[in-house]
C-alpha cells in the first residue's frame, strides 16, 4: 500500500471488442501467501510440504472422485473457444491464460497426465503435462485471477463450471501448504471471533448503538439495531462490512428501517456476525460447513423463527444453495418462510402486501442503474419464479426511485460482468488485477452514464460495493457513486413516527 | 520487511503494517508517512489518536462512520466526512491511517 502500484489503466472503449492477446501480461500477479499461523488455524499445512507433488496429485484424484461434476468439467472440454472472450480478466488484461479454457487447462493437463489412459502413455498427444513447480506457480497465479463468477459457464455449450475448477485448484494448493493470505486469514477470524473483520461483540454493540443515535437524529424515528435478542422473530445474518464500511452501512440502516416500519422483531447475532463464507472461495467443504454452522448455532441459541440474509453475493449462494445441507435441517424454524430468506425478498413481499410504503421522489436527485452481482445472478434465485433474482431487486429499486436505467443487455442479469474483486480477490495485493478486471463493467457503466446521465450504481453485494468504491476513481467516476440497494429503500421509506 | 524508528528496527508485514503492535510509538507514524511521501498535520494526528483510543477500548478499528463522526466532532462538521478523510489519507482512512496508528489491517469485504 505504500505507493500506488504502477500499471496502465485500460481505456474504456466498446465493450464487445476482444483485446489483442498478450502472453504473460499478468504472470507477475499473485496474492500474498498465507503464513503458517493462518494455514494451521484452518486445518492446512503451514508451508509447502516436501512431498507436495505426490500429495497434490492424490488430492486431485480424491476431488474428482468426490465431486463428479469436477471430473465431467475436466473431461468434457472440446476447446471450442466459446468462453475465451467472456472473462472480465481476459478482456481487461489480454493475458491468454485468463481465457477460461486456458486457465482450466492448467489443472486439466495435470489431470490428463495422471488420471487418463491417453495422458499416461501419450502425454504430448493429448496435452498432458507433469505437475512441476512451474505448473504449481502458474496455478497459484492464475487460479487467483479467477473470481469464480461463472460468466464463462453461461456461454459454454457443455456448461463447464470454471468456478468449480478454480475452487478445486485452490483446495489442492491449500492441502499442500500453499494458501492465500487474504482468504485464509479471514476464515480463521470467523472461526475465532465470528466475522471476517474480527469485530468483537463490544465493538459491534457500540457500532449498532451509534447507528440508533444517527437514525434518531436524522429521521426522528427510534429505529432499533438489536444485538443478541433472544426470542426475536428474525435473525439477520449480514456481511460484517455492513457494520464497518461505506456504502454498506447505509444498506444496513435500510434493512433496519424496513424491519422497524413493518413491525418485525429482529436481531443480529454476535456469534454469527458474518454472512460471507470464504470457505466457498477456497473450495474447502470443512471450513465452509464450520462457518455455516455458526448460523445454525445462533438461530438455536436465540430461538428465532426465520433467518434472513443481508446484501452479500456469495453468502446468498451458500445460503440459497447449500445452507440446508451444510447446517440443516432447519425444522425448528417457521415453515411458512423459506430458509433462508434474502432481505430483498423480505422487502419485496412487504411492498407487495402494502405493509411498507415508499416515496420514490425522495430519491429524485439520483439516476440509478443496477449491477447484478455474479453469485446472486448465476448461482441462486429469489422469490418463487425463475429469474426472480433479477426481477425482485429491480422492482425494489423502481419502487424507491423514479429514474432507473439498465446497462447494456449483454452485461446484465445472467450475462452480468463481475465487479472484478469477487471470489477472494478483494485484496490490495491484487489491485492491478482488480482495476483491469473491472474494465468491462466500467465500459457498460460509462455507456449508460453517457446516455442517461447516471449518478449512482446500486448493488447487493459487499464485495461489489468495496471493489467499486476502490476502482471507480480509476475510470473517472467518484467512489461514492456505488450505493446499497437498501440505501435507496431506506431513504424512500415512509416512516411512521408513532411506532 | 522492517522500518527504522529511533534507531530500532521494527518488523512489518508485506504491506507495511507493524508485526508487533506493542512496538508502536508516535515516530512510527512519522516514518511510515515519510515512506508514503506524506507530511502529517495536526488533523492527521487527530485521526491517529482517535484510532488508537478506540482500538485500546475495542481491539478493532472503528467503523468508517464512527471515525467520521468523531472527527466531525473534533475538527468541525465539514470535516466529518469520508471525503475529507480520503483527502488526509488518500489510500483510504481505514487502511492507511490504521497502519500509521499501529493497528492491524481491517480484513474482509472492505
Amino acid at each position: 500500500m505504500a505507493k500506488p502500484p504502477k500499471f496502465d489503466v485500460p481505456e474504456l472503449g466498446d465493450y464487445t471488442v476482444t483485446p489483442p492477446v498478450m502472453p504473460d501480461a499478468m504472470s507477475h500477479s499473485q496474492p500474498f501467501v498465507a503464513k503458517a499461523t493462518h494455514q494451521e488455524a484452518i486445518g492446512f499445512p503451514g508451508e509447502l510440504i516436501d512431498n507436495w507433488q505426490e500429495v497434490a496429485i492424490e488430492k486431485l484424484g480424491e476431488l474428482t472422485g468426490k465431486y463428479r461434476g469436477l471430473q465431467v468439467y475436466l473431461d468434457s472440454c472440446v476447446k471450442c473457444g466459446a468462453c475465451t472472450d467472456k472473462c472480465h480478466y481476459f478482456l481487461g488484461t489480454g493475458d491468454p491464460k485468463n481465457m477460461p479454457v486456458a486457465r482450466q487447462d492448467l489443472l486439466r493437463k495435470v489431470y490428463r497426465r495422471y488420471y487418463t489412459v491417453a495422458g499416461k502413455y501419450f502425454p504430448k498427444l493429448v496435452g498432458a503435462e507433469d505437475l512441476t513447480k512451474d505448473v504449481l506457480d502458474d496455478w497459484y497465479k492464475y487460479y487467483h485471477q479467477c473470481s469464480q463468477c461463472r460468466r464463462c459457464s453461461v456461454y459454454c455449450p457443455y456448461g463447464i463450471d470454471t468456478a468449480e475448477v478454480s475452487m478445486a485448484a485452490r483446495e489442492i494448493m491449500d492441502s499442500v501448504g500453499l494458501g492465500q493470505k487474504y482468504c485464509n486469514e479471514i476464515i480463521g477470524k470467523v472461526h475465532k471471533i465470528g466475522n471476517n473483520l474480527g469485530l468483537p461483540e463490544a465493538a459491534l454493540a457500540d457500532t449498532l448503538e451509534g447507528l440508533e443515535e444517527d437514525v434518531l437524529e436524522d429521521d426522528g424515528v427510534p429505529v432499533k439495531f438489536p444485538l443478541d435478542v433472544k426470542g426475536a422473530d428474525v435473525l439477520l445474518v449480514t456481511p460484517s462490512a455492513d457494520f464497518f464500511a461505506e456504502p454498506h452501512i447505509d444498506g444496513l440502516i435500510g434493512y433496519a428501517k424496513v424491519f422497524h416500519q413493518a413491525g418485525l422483531s429482529w436481531t443480529v447475532s454476535s456469534h454469527a456476525s458474518e454472512a460471507a463464507n470464504f470457505g466457498l472461495f477456497i473450495g474447502n467443504y470443512d471450513n465452509m460447513r464450520k462457518v455455516a454452522l455458526r448460523i445454525r448455532e445462533a438461530a438455536l441459541e436465540l430461538g428465532v423463527k426465520r433467518i434472513v440474509f443481508g446484501e452479500c453475493g456469495h453468502a446468498w449462494r451458500v445460503g440459497y444453495s447449500f445452507l440446508n445441507t451444510l447446517a440443516g435441517p432447519f425444522d425448528f424454524l417457521d415453515s411458512n418462510y423459506p430458509v433462508p430468506q434474502h432481505i430483498v425478498e423480505v422487502t419485496h413481499d412487504l411492498i407487495q402486501q402494502g405493509r411498507i410504503k415508499l416515496d420514490a421522489e425522495a430519491n429524485d436527485d439520483k439516476r440509478v442503474t443496477f449491477h447484478d452481482s455474479c453469485n446472486v445472478a448465476r448461482a441462486s434465485r429469489m422469490g418463487s419464479k425463475a429469474g426472480g433474482q433479477f426481477v425482485l431487486p429491480r422492482e425494489i429499486i423502481k419502487a424507491s426511485c423514479n429514474h432507473f436505467y439498465e446497462m447494456p443487455a449483454n452485461t446484465v442479469e445472467e450475462a452480468t460482468f463481475c465487479c472484478g474483486g469477487g471470489g477472494g480477490l478483494l485484496t490490495d495485493d491484487l489491485v492491478e488485477l482488480r482495476v483491469k478486471g473491472a474494465m468491462p463493467r466500467m465500459q457498460a457503466l460509462k455507456e449508460v452514464h453517457d446516455q442517461h446521465n447516471i449518478t449512482h450504481m446500486a448493488a447487493i453485494c459487499a464485495i461489489c460495493k468495496s471493489q467499486f468504491s476502490k476502482v471507480l476513481p480509476y475510470y473517472g467516476f467518484e467512489m461514492d457513486q456505488i450505493i446499497s440497494v437498501h440505501q435507496l429503500v431506506g431513504d424512500a421509506l415512509i416512516m411512521d413516527t408513532e411506532h | 520487511m522492517s522500518i527504522e524508528v529511533n534507531g530500532k528496527s521494527l518488523e512489518t508485514d508485506e504491506e507495511g503494517y507493524l508485526e508487533n503492535l506493542s512496538e508502536w510509538e508516535p515516530e512510527v507514524a512519522t516514518v511510515m508517512a515519510e515512506i508514503d511521501e506524506l507530511e502529517l498535520s495536526d488533523n492527521h494526528w487527530e485521526v491517529i489518536n482517535f484510532l488508537r483510543e478506540y482500538y485500546e477500548e475495542y481491539q478493532i478499528a472503528p467503523a468508517v462512520r464512527v471515525l467520521t463522526k468523531a472527527i466531525g466532532k473534533k475538527l468541525g462538521k465539514d470535516k466529518g466526512s469520508s471525503k475529507y478523510l480520503y483527502e488526509l489519507y488518500p489510500y483510504g482512512p481505514a487502511k492507511q491511517a490504521c497502519k500509521y496508528a499501529g493497528l492491524p489491517k481491517p480484513t474482509g469485504c472492505v
